[in-house]
């Protein structure tokens, strides 16, 4: 409201049959109703409730799951489902969660840097070819690759990568999308003055990299590893079609944990799903924000 | 360029300086195109390659068959009813998902308190895992003791199999997609949204025109180009759907006693790794997907196109 009132006067204001009506027609747009709250609220609510849900089954007992109604409020058990579930070797839990954190800190470093450093190739430097592999490289982003599994998976197996975690780094070392989001970036970030300068004084090309062009990127380039480290932490068919149960990731341990035998132990498989989103839930609650603006901006500008 | 004039007088570094400024773009740029080459873009060819030869796992490359693969696969009444699924689906899960995403970012493209928590809540779904997701979803649908079921035994409806029929499968799994989706469409639709000049809701408003009537004239009109994309990435998405249906029938392929959600993803993948091992086969499938894809994704940008420009003139 005060948004409307404080705006200078213009020409359709002078031509507006009477104030009063037009100030409640825009206020009503631009401040949220209790409605809308109403509405917005309901959707966290339906947004978090699986995720919740899958928390307080963790804290039950296998029987829990059978009453009716169904268990709402978290129970006692946690700490012995958490302990079945890690001394459950078929699914090797543990080793998998070990597994993921080591291979989405590897593929979102090398994500980060490669993407960093081809993206200010793009936005600053110079050379014969760049618009057109710019242009190769937003295409490939449409291309659905997960369709090429079948030769990429005989590839694997001739260099004898499957079920070894390489299967799971090496293809996904860099992505076209994170060079396109740091070109983006990196046009508007870092002035060609500062890049001119650094030249003048000796610098090579490296070193305007790392000691300028890096610095500079860095918000864009935390929401770019935020993003990498997500997605190759939730990964599926892929590391579920080249690794085995001796060197799983957290993914395969769960799908595991969930069809291996015929288990009834749901309360285990809870526990698993459950502790399997717990580091994704950590790095959302403290850089959320970032992320936010990251997926916002990433589109607009895309 | 610039250096030249300063790095005169000692020949060895221009020299060095002139390689380094020429050489170095390409490569920082270099090691995208080896990856994307070695592990994107070669197999994408090559699956178009074994397509058309005899390759099974154990008797390995059997020799060029042509055609073979692309006419079994034409009667194969399994592979049809895959495709029928996964249009089917994606048709039932895409649409009410960018639906409810449009109007879930009009009601988040206002002023109001708390608005980063309910950003960071409706986007929740989005950061979880699929594999996690579809296993707790697995139990709200399961068939006894399943929370869907207990909700509708208190509103008196019977509890439904829902593996068991095509509809119900489909309720589910679409469920679960949308689940997933429908925020990050939103926070998508909303960036957009905030793009968008105040004043001409206003001067709408002078002209008297209702809320929703801005919404359908202005709002989407203006926001055309970012719905084209998130429909394009629906389309990729939706075909290749995978994880959700596999982790709702507990991790098996076939989708069902009588494949009623067994999608194109799936059957490719027991094809090719769990029956048959037919890498020949799997591959025509793959590439008979990957092309439908292509033609799919481009119609739906024909149509939104015309019909989002059809609604502002």
């Amino acid at each position: 409201m005060t948004a409307v009132t404080t705006r200078p006067p213009s020409h359709r204001q002078a031509v507006a049959p009477s104030g009063k009506k037009r100030r409640s027609a825009s206020g009503r747009l631009w401040e949220a109703s209790p409605l809308t709250y109403v509405c917005l609220i309901g959707a966290v609510v339906l947004s978090a409730f699986p995720i919740v849900w899958s928390f307080i089954i963790s804290t039950r007992s296998n029987e829990d799951v059978y009453k009716i109604p169904p268990p709402f409020l978290p129970g006692g058990n946690f700490i012995a489902n958490v302990t079945r579930l890690l001394e459950n070797e078929e699914a090797g839990f543990l080793i998998g969660l070990t597994n993921s954190i080591f291979v989405s800190t590897v593929v979102t470093l090398s994500v980060v840097f490669f993407s960093t450093l081809a993206g200010f190739a793009f936005a600053k430097l110079r050379f014969r070819g760049a618009n057109a592999a710019l242009l190769f490289i937003i295409v490939t982003m449409m291309v659905p690759t997960q369709l090429g599994i079948i030769p990429l998976y005989i590839l694997m197996q001739k260099l004898g990568w499957l079920y070894t975690l390489q299967a799971v780094i090496v293809p996904f070392l860099v992505k076209g999308f994170g060079v396109f989001m740091m070109r983006q970036y990196a046009m508007s970030a870092i002035s060609d003055e500062l890049i001119e300068a650094a030249r003048v004084d000796g610098c090579s090309t490296f070193r305007i990299y790392w000691n300028i062009v890096l610095p500079a990127l860095r918000p864009a380039a935390a929401v770019l590893g935020l993003l990498t480290f997500m997605e190759t932490w939730n990964e599926f068919l892929w590391p579920y079609l080249v690794l085995n149960d001796d060197t799983p990731t957290v993914q395969v341990s769960l799908k595991l944990l969930a069809t291996g035998y015929y288990t009834t132990d749901y309360v285990m498989i809870f526990t698993g799903t459950a502790m399997a989103l717990v580091p994704l839930l950590l790095v959302f609650v403290v850089f959320g924000r970032q992320i936010i603006g990251g997926i916002m901006e990433g589109s607009v500008k895309a | 360029m610039t250096t030249a004039g300063i790095s005169t007088g000692r020949g060895s570094k221009f020299k060095l300086t002139k390689l380094d400024m020429k050489y170095s773009p390409y490569l920082y740029i270099a090691p995208f195109f080896i990856l994307f080459g070695a592990f994107g873009l070669f197999p994408l060819i090559y699956t178009g390659y074994v397509s058309t030869r005899k390759w099974t796992l154990v008797g390995g490359d059997k020799g060029f068959v042509g055609l073979d693969n692309y006419t079994e696969l034409f009667g194969d009444e399994k592979f049809w009813n895959a495709m029928f699924v996964t249009f089917g689906l994606f048709l039932v899960g895409t649409i009410p998902q960018l639906l409810l995403a449009l109007l879930l970012a009009s009601w988040l493209n206002k002023k109001m308190k708390f608005r980063t928590a309910l950003r960071m809540g409706i986007l929740l779904p989005n950061i979880t895992s699929v594999a996690a997701v579809g296993i707790v979803f697995g139990f709200i649908f399961a068939d006894r003791f399943g929370l869907a079921n207990w909700g509708l035994d208190l509103i008196g409806i019977d509890p439904v199999s829902w593996r068991q029929h095509r509809w119900s499968s489909w309720l589910a799994i679409s469920t679960m997609v949308n689940w997933r989706w429908i925020g990050y469409n939103a926070l998508i639709y909303l960036a957009a949204m905030q793009a968008i000049p105040k004043d001409l809701y206003e001067s709408a408003s002078i002209d008297g025109a209702s809320p929703t009537r801005q919404f359908w004239r202005i709002t989407v009109p203006l926001i055309q180009p970012t719905i084209l994309f998130t429909v394009i990435i629906s389309t990729i998405g939706g075909m290749q759907l995978f994880t959700e249906p596999l982790m709702f029938n507990y991790g098996q392929l076939n989708g069902g006693s009588l494949g009623e959600f067994q999608t194109i993803s799936m059957y490719i993948y027991q094809q090719t790794f769990e029956l048959g091992t037919r890498y020949g086969y799997g591959a025509a499938m793959s590439w008979t997907l990957f092309i439908l894809i292509m033609l799919f994704a481009g119609i739906n940008f024909a149509m939104v196109r015309r019909s989002v420009k059809g609604s502002t003139t």
